[in-house]
């Protein structure tokens, strides 16, 4: 009795999303409008006269690498969690959050390097917009760290073990959003300049 | 079960449904701290949003009947200005730069954090949950960081006003260069980043409050209530959450850019620029404030929108019930509320024909902002025709609906005068624009949101407002609206440009003194009605008449199926399954049959 109830409520389960992710992708078509006005401002902008240009660093390709292993490590991470592999789940997820910081750390040198070629803020051109929406970016892989570092703090309590799955596919989802956003961005300063 | 889950937090997703079943109606230990301050409770936050909505809307009424003042009486003082606002009314007159301050906070406040907070903020908490038939919100956490962040950004625009410099004062639009450089007016100094930050944070509030509106709409109604089985106020909720989603951070990432501009030099705004106060020319170049504009306006015309869906939502609902009949058009209403959200992303420069912006580009905006004409007509077509042989009950709740209705309309019509570039590059910067946007979505949305309060006050505290004073407020506060704003379409039109303080001076327009000074006594009157209301709620809250049926309206809509004080979980025991529309009004020799009646046997789905 108890074991059909079950499965009928898994079965629902798939039919529907849950309210958490929905949020989460709402939050990101949210998210997607900020940049989407940053840029479109950046397209507007770049008509003006007075417009320079700069040269993307090396070390953004670097840290667009860093970004993709973590999301790399971040699906293998949330399969072995399906799989209650925990260790491997653990362990995965502190490679995550590593790395993520590791392209904070990235991203700033890359910063340091625009800004001493003479590169800041007074001025007006690519550079200006690229602090600010590559700024506003890591901010957001940050608020990104922090989900996952929450999730290998719970992950380490032994008195409660969770197999609840919704929370790590809510982060694991976000963690690829910030990626996809990046490459767009990464993209989109190499392209269109 | 994931209503359960949202209350109750994190569980095991893998539970049964019969674990849930003790859960009553108290739950939790509830101390005053977590039962009125920090309360997840949908019931509690609205009631919040509603204050804080009350005070500041007496906040910004007043600011409006002290710049009246001067506008009516450009040549008297009142010393008791000086009391109150010191330094900004020496000798009892307003200074130019505290009545530039006066209504820029004016705009501010009532746009976003009475009639987008305030409003959104109220019905939507309150009402999605208990009108879909769900325990709370999606995340009733998110929720309660809504009210506090609308909280937080409320204390710092509050505390711009005690500022020495004073608040921002380049306008609510906050166009730059005014609002980008310091040196340009006192109001462009601190007070414009307090502006600034109190209105991130609001974005951020709302923000947190629309994801959460929409998730609960489309993931946790009960079980039969299908979309299309929706009550209107839930369609026009989520209409406005969707706007608000999509739109504010537009704003935000311009408020960012501006932030930049103001404090490190950068040029995304502002370009080739002497300042004469200090001799400096400044090095910006390449800025383009026409870029902010678009920026702004992508979010400002969502805006307004934004504000009026609401009311749209809740005036359909108290019609219908007051009408005794089914809205007429229940999926042209829907369809039109769609139409009016698409449209509303692609109008946003028609408030920026005169920047010069490229004609043709202006023709363009200009169709597209007409075309709003045909969702509107077919609403008011709608409302109309609810009304039409219906067995009218003049509630104070439908006075306002029917309210609604009328200054809509007359708001509205004026809306296709200045639609036309052609017309606005003459009416944009006269009193015909401060006619126009006040009717039909200022007072309009106040109507709407009296409409809500006055219906809803009985679920909300359990008593009823005293009908008398709720009659004196319509009455007054519908002659007053339009005698404070119809003569303005006559000034407008006469070229009486807005942004002026003294018009005594300037020979082609001080003949409107008189028109000026009974406008300012009109505005005094309906002022003092405002008041009469926020006394009529607070003192009802505590010695209303109580009420002693659940459903005192004769409602089919799913909140007065919950006990007259409904505790956290709204409903005790299971949650009501729905088996109908909101709509069954006058049907089959019945008054009403409620949503979660069974269907009859000569009866068929809807």
């Amino acid at each position: 009795m108890s074991h059909s109830l079950e499965f009928a409520n898994v079965v629902d389960q798939n039919k529907k999303i849950h309210p958490h992710k929905f949020t989460l992708w709402v939050g990101i078509a949210s998210i997607l409008m900020m940049f989407a006005g940053l840029t479109s401002a950046y397209l507007v902008k770049r008509e003006q006269p007075g417009w320079t240009n700069f040269q993307v660093p090396l070390i953004f390709w670097y840290s667009t690498a860093t970004i993709l292993i973590s999301s790399l490590t971040m699906y293998i991470a949330l399969k072995s969690f399906r799989e209650r592999s925990i260790i491997k789940y653990k362990r995965l997820v502190a490679v995550t959050a590593l790395l993520g910081i590791l392209f904070m750390v990235l991203q700033f040198f890359g910063f340091r390097q625009l800004w001493l070629s003479g590169m800041v803020l007074r001025g007006s051109g690519a550079a200006q917009f690229l602090y600010i929406i590559a700024g506003l970016h890591a901010l957001h892989v940050l608020g990104g760290v922090i989900a996952v570092l929450t999730l290998f703090v719970r992950s380490g309590n032994a008195r409660i073990r969770s197999y609840n799955i919704i929370p790590v596919e809510v982060v694991s989802t976000y963690w690829h959003f910030v990626d996809l956003l990046w490459i767009y961005l990464f993209i989109f300063f190499l392209w269109v300049q | 079960m994931s209503n359960e889950l949202a209350i109750h937090g994190q569980g095991e997703t893998m539970v049964s449904h019969d674990a849930h079943h003790e859960h009553d109606l108290h739950h939790h230990k509830q101390s005053f701290i977590t039962k009125y301050v920090f309360s997840q409770d949908h019931k509690t936050i609205c009631k919040q949003f509603l204050i804080t909505g009350i005070i500041w809307a007496m906040i910004g009424g007043l600011m409006s009947v002290i710049f009246r003042l001067q506008l009516g009486y450009p040549d008297s003082t009142f010393p008791w200005l000086e009391d109150i606002l010191g330094k900004w009314a020496k000798g009892g007159k307003l200074t130019p730069e505290a009545y530039y301050a006066l209504v820029t906070m004016h705009g501010t406040i009532l746009v976003f954090f009475v009639l987008t907070g305030g409003l959104s903020g109220t019905f939507a908490n309150f009402l999605i949950p208990l009108q879909i038939g769900a325990r709370d919100m999606a995340s009733p956490f998110l929720n309660m960081l809504s009210y506090w962040f609308f909280w937080l950004g409320s204390v710092v625009l509050l505390s711009s006003l005690f500022i020495e410099t004073g608040p921002a004062s380049g306008g609510w639009t906050i166009y730059p260069p005014l609002s980008a450089l310091g040196d340009a007016n006192l109001g462009s100094q601190a007070g414009m980043d307090f502006w600034i930050v109190g209105m991130a944070l609001f974005v951020i509030s709302s923000l947190l409050g629309g994801l959460n509106y929409i998730t609960t709409i489309l993931n946790m109604r009960t079980k039969g209530m299908s979309m299309t089985r929706l009550p209107l106020t839930i369609w026009a909720l989520l209409f406005t959450a969707i706007l608000g989603v999509l739109s504010f951070p537009v704003l935000l990432s311009g408020l960012i850019l501006l932030m930049f501009d103001r404090h490190f030099g950068t040029s995304f705004f502002l370009s080739d620029i002497f300042i004469t106060a200090t001799q400096t020319a400044l090095p910006n170049e390449g800025g383009s404030p026409i870029l902010f504009q678009h920026l702004f306006w992508f979010l400002g015309h969502p805006e307004v929108y934004i504000i009026i869906l609401p009311a749209m939502g809740l005036v359909s609902e108290v019609m219908a019930i007051n009408a005794r009949k089914p809205i007429f058009g229940y999926m042209a209403m829907v369809g039109s509320l769609f139409a009016i959200t698409i449209l509303a992303f692609l109008v946003w420069a028609h408030h920026m024909f005169v920047t010069g912006l490229n004609p043709f580009l202006g023709s363009v905006f200009v169709l597209l902002t007409l075309l709003i004409a045909v969702p509107s007509a077919i609403k008011v077509f709608n409302w109309l025709t609810t009304l039409w042989r219906g067995n009218l009950r003049f509630t104070p709740g439908m006075l306002f609906a029917i309210g609604f209705v009328s200054i809509f309309i007359s708001g509205g019509l004026t809306g296709i005068f200045i639609g036309n570039s052609t017309l606005d590059i003459h009416l944009h910067d006269t009193y015909f624009m401060i006619a126009h946007f006040h009717l039909v979505m200022g007072v309009a949305a106040f109507f709407g949101m009296f409409c809500g309060v006055y219906h809803w006050f009985p679920k909300m505290f359990g008593r009823y407002m005293n009908n008398t004073m709720a009659y004196i407020h319509f009455w007054v506060t519908l002659a007053g609206a339009y005698l404070i704003f119809w003569p303005m379409h006559y000034e407008g039109l006469a070229g009486m440009p807005r942004r002026y303080m003294d018009y005594s001076g300037w020979s082609s327009f001080n003949k409107f003194a008189g028109l000026n000074q009974f406008i300012t006594d009109v505005a005094l009157i309906v002022f003092a009605v405002q008041l009469m209301f926020v006394f009529n709620f607070f003192y009802s809250i505590f010695k209303g008449r109580k009420v002693t049926t659940k459903n005192p309206w004769g409602a089919n809509t799913l909140e007065w199926t919950t006990p007259i004080r409904p505790g956290h979980g709204n409903w005790v025991g299971e949650i009501p399954e729905v088996y109908r529309w909101a709509y069954d009004y006058g049907k089959d020799g019945k008054d009403f049959i409620p949503q979660t009646e069974p269907l009859g046997a000569d009866e068929q789905h809807h």
